[in-house]
């Protein structure tokens, strides 16, 4: 876990000289999450008194615990967000610019169109894909290197994963056909 | 020393070629991960786990704790020779650490990082083969309610203690807690939480969400970082290594020190990380020449790192002798040993002894083995960091996918584990801190039951929490604990106030 800010020896000289604009504030996103947070504490909190939140004559019932918890986590977003609404610090320092949050959604993005390609091809092809395409589209790599690399990944995960330790992975079609 | 025979039994289980081997690739596997950013000691053993699956539960652990020492050692590397901390526990590693490879001075500053966390590592599992036996004996005596009392100790010292903003360390554990009620509850059997979802029916699988917060959040991180990788080159002589083993005996007092604070943190929930700042804190704060840290003293790089590796060891008497967790990663083994049907805690030390005591031999032979080939592959491991990383990012999220995916052979998981890295990224990003919750995960179904099966021994009355001098003594420390500002501030004004009295 890499703190952020600690370490030098980035790419500072590649830092263009005036800051991006930032998308969001760090106080906007505390007082999103609080806001989220607290309507899943409700949601919880609802479902936990339907299943029985009481004190049965053997002690507590079920939903007990995780009502006294869904409170409780309630209490402490709410807390949190009267904090960061008051907060003027936070208004001004950024959660993102525009650079940041592009290359996030640089890896995020692929990374969903992975997991839902996982469902259709299986886990091999939707790596290869993924490892492929993400070398050839932003590490501007050479074609031949990023499939070069990605098939040998994706056939040492199968070597090891589906024949030597026996840990099965979603498959598709290209996998029945090679009769796996 | 009934504890030294075991261990010599332990030795003898282990050394047979195939549990050796094991031992090797781990290693291998354990440096590699501690070598890139975006992986580290955590989410390497998480993503790892399922290779371990098909063993039987003495070479997976051996091969596990191997993972983890392999860890512990390549964060330094990275730390020294790119200036880029592996782990939050190399960022001390980094202050004196870069200038000494930044002067030439690489090989020595990663002998002396080896070599320290040898020492720390060491110290550690001494104090876990005398100590381990003696607190599982003494925990036997344990019934439900000194177990919760000790879970809720564990919480507590976590919101009173921690240095975040209180109501995010709550946040963070009630969020963790109230997950792990998601699905069957244990005791009636009654479905909880589930919206009438099969997936959910499951419940929340508490390394799948490791992968998530820790895996796939660090990479989204480190691309928004935009790391670029200029290191330094580095090859360890044999020469360099012998000159910074004979200086060693004069720096006697810092590894020493450092070993202590970081078995007292590592055992407390503390951490690595806090252990590796103290560490070098005490040692600048005692030395005599305070002006020369952070240009490149040796001692700035025994000391952090020391105490962060006797810490990151000494998490682990916590878990095998109570079942709770000291660190991240102790929380993860412990998660492994449950997949294997082990249940750590004082049991453990009497019905699974081979087991116990093999993992406790490997820990010793893992170290020593580990530190010879760290220092002889130092070059081969700094090359990798050269692969660019539009590689590494995608076969990182593959290997979580793949980690996720095998827990429980289902498509939810994964999906599951995305979500929770995009929440892993959040939270770290405005400061709700991620151990609490990690803990509340693995302990929150055990809390839960203890808890409600003392509630059954007692009738409902929650005075059995106060019931002998054992379990209130840990009940009363952990509401201390709890409500330590308030504690320390009115002790504060005490003292304050007789001071005014006496003058």
């Amino acid at each position: 876990m890499a703190e952020p800010g600690s370490a030098g020896g980035r790419d500072e000289a590649a830092e263009p000289a005036e800051e991006p604009r930032a998308v969001a504030s760090t106080r906007a996103v505390d007082i999103a999450t609080c806001l989220l947070l607290a309507a899943f504490a409700a949601l919880m909190g609802i479902d936990n008194w339907r299943s029985g939140a009481g004190w049965a004559s053997d002690g507590p019932k079920a939903g007990y615990f995780p009502f006294y918890l869904s409170l409780l986590l309630g209490a402490a977003s709410l807390y949190g967000l009267v904090k960061a609404a008051l907060d003027r610090a936070g208004a001004a320092s950024p959660f993102v610019n525009r650079d940041q949050l592009r290359r996030v959604m640089q890896v995020l993005v692929p990374t969903f169109l992975f997991c839902l390609l996982t469902q259709w091809l299986g886990l091999y092809v939707a790596s290869f894909l993924l490892i492929a395409g993400f070398m050839r589209y932003v590490g501007e790599i050479a074609w031949w290197k990023s499939v070069l690399t990605s098939f040998l990944f994706a056939a040492a995960m199968f070597v090891t994963f589906d024949l030597a330790f026996d840990v099965i992975m979603p498959k598709g079609p290209l996998e029945a056909l090679l009769g796996f | 020393m009934e504890a030294l025979g075991l261990l010599l039994h332990g030795f003898e289980v282990l050394l047979t070629f195939k549990t050796l081997s094991l031992m090797m690739v781990g290693l291998v596997l354990g440096i590699f991960v501690g070598v890139l950013p975006g992986l580290g000691g955590p989410n390497g053993v998480a993503i790892l786990l399922p290779l371990t699956f098909t063993m039987d539960p003495t070479s997976a652990i051996v091969m596990l704790s191997c993972i983890y020492w392999g860890a512990l050692f390549g964060g330094a590397i990275t730390s020294i020779l790119f200036n880029i901390p592996g782990e939050a526990w190399s960022v001390a590693t980094t202050f004196d650490g870069y200038p000494m490879a930044q002067q030439g001075k690489a090989a020595e500053a990663l002998t002396a990082a080896f070599t320290s966390s040898f020492i720390g590592s060491f110290v550690a599992v001494l104090l876990i083969t005398f100590l381990a036996p003696g607190i599982a004996s003494f925990a036997l005596r344990f019934g439900p309610p000194e177990f919760f009392a000790v879970y809720f100790l564990t919480f507590c010292s976590f919101v009173g203690l921690g240095r975040e903003e209180k109501h995010k360390t709550i946040i963070s554990m009630s969020l963790g807690l109230l997950l792990t009620g998601i699905g069957m509850d244990t005791v009636s059997g009654q479905l909880r939480m589930t919206f009438g979802s099969d997936n959910l029916l499951r419940g929340i699988n508490f390394l799948v969400a490791v992968i998530g917060l820790f895996g796939i959040s660090e990479i989204l991180l480190t691309m928004e970082e935009r790391l670029a990788l200029r290191g330094h080159a580095a090859a360890i002589s044999l020469r360099v290594v012998l000159k910074v083993w004979k200086d060693l005996p004069r720096y006697w007092a810092t590894l020493l020190r450092s070993s202590l604070i970081g078995c007292w943190l590592g055992i407390t929930p503390g951490g690595a990380i806090a252990a590796s700042f103290m560490g070098y804190n005490l040692a600048k704060r005692f030395s005599k020449d305070k002006e020369s840290f952070g240009k490149g003293r040796i001692e700035g790089v025994f000391a952090p790192e020391t105490a962060a590796h006797a810490s990151g060891t000494s998490a682990l008497l916590p878990m095998l002798a109570l079942g709770i967790p000291g660190s991240g990663t102790a929380a993860i083994l412990l998660g492994g040993l449950m997949v294997w049907g082990l249940n750590p805690g004082p049991m453990l030390f009497v019905e699974h002894k081979d087991f116990v005591w093999g993992l406790i031999a490997s820990m010793y032979l893992g170290n020593v083995v580990g530190l010879v080939m760290v220092l002889s592959t130092v070059p081969l491991f700094a090359a990798v960091l050269r692969v660019p990383f539009a590689a590494i990012a995608p076969m990182i999220v593959v290997s979580c996918a793949v980690g996720a995916y095998a827990i429980q052979n289902a498509m939810f998981d994964i999906w599951l584990m995305l979500a929770f890295g995009v929440v892993g990224y959040v939270f770290k990003k405005i400061g709700i801190p991620l151990a609490p919750f990690t803990l509340a995960l693995v302990l929150g179904n055990r809390a839960e039951d203890s808890f409600r099966l003392s509630m059954i021994g007692s009738a409902g009355d929650l005075r059995v929490f106060w019931s002998n001098g054992l379990v209130g003594s840990i009940a009363t420390l952990a509401l201390v604990l709890l409500f330590w500002p308030l504690v320390s501030a009115a002790v504060e004004r005490m003292r304050g106030a007789l001071v005014k009295i006496s003058t």
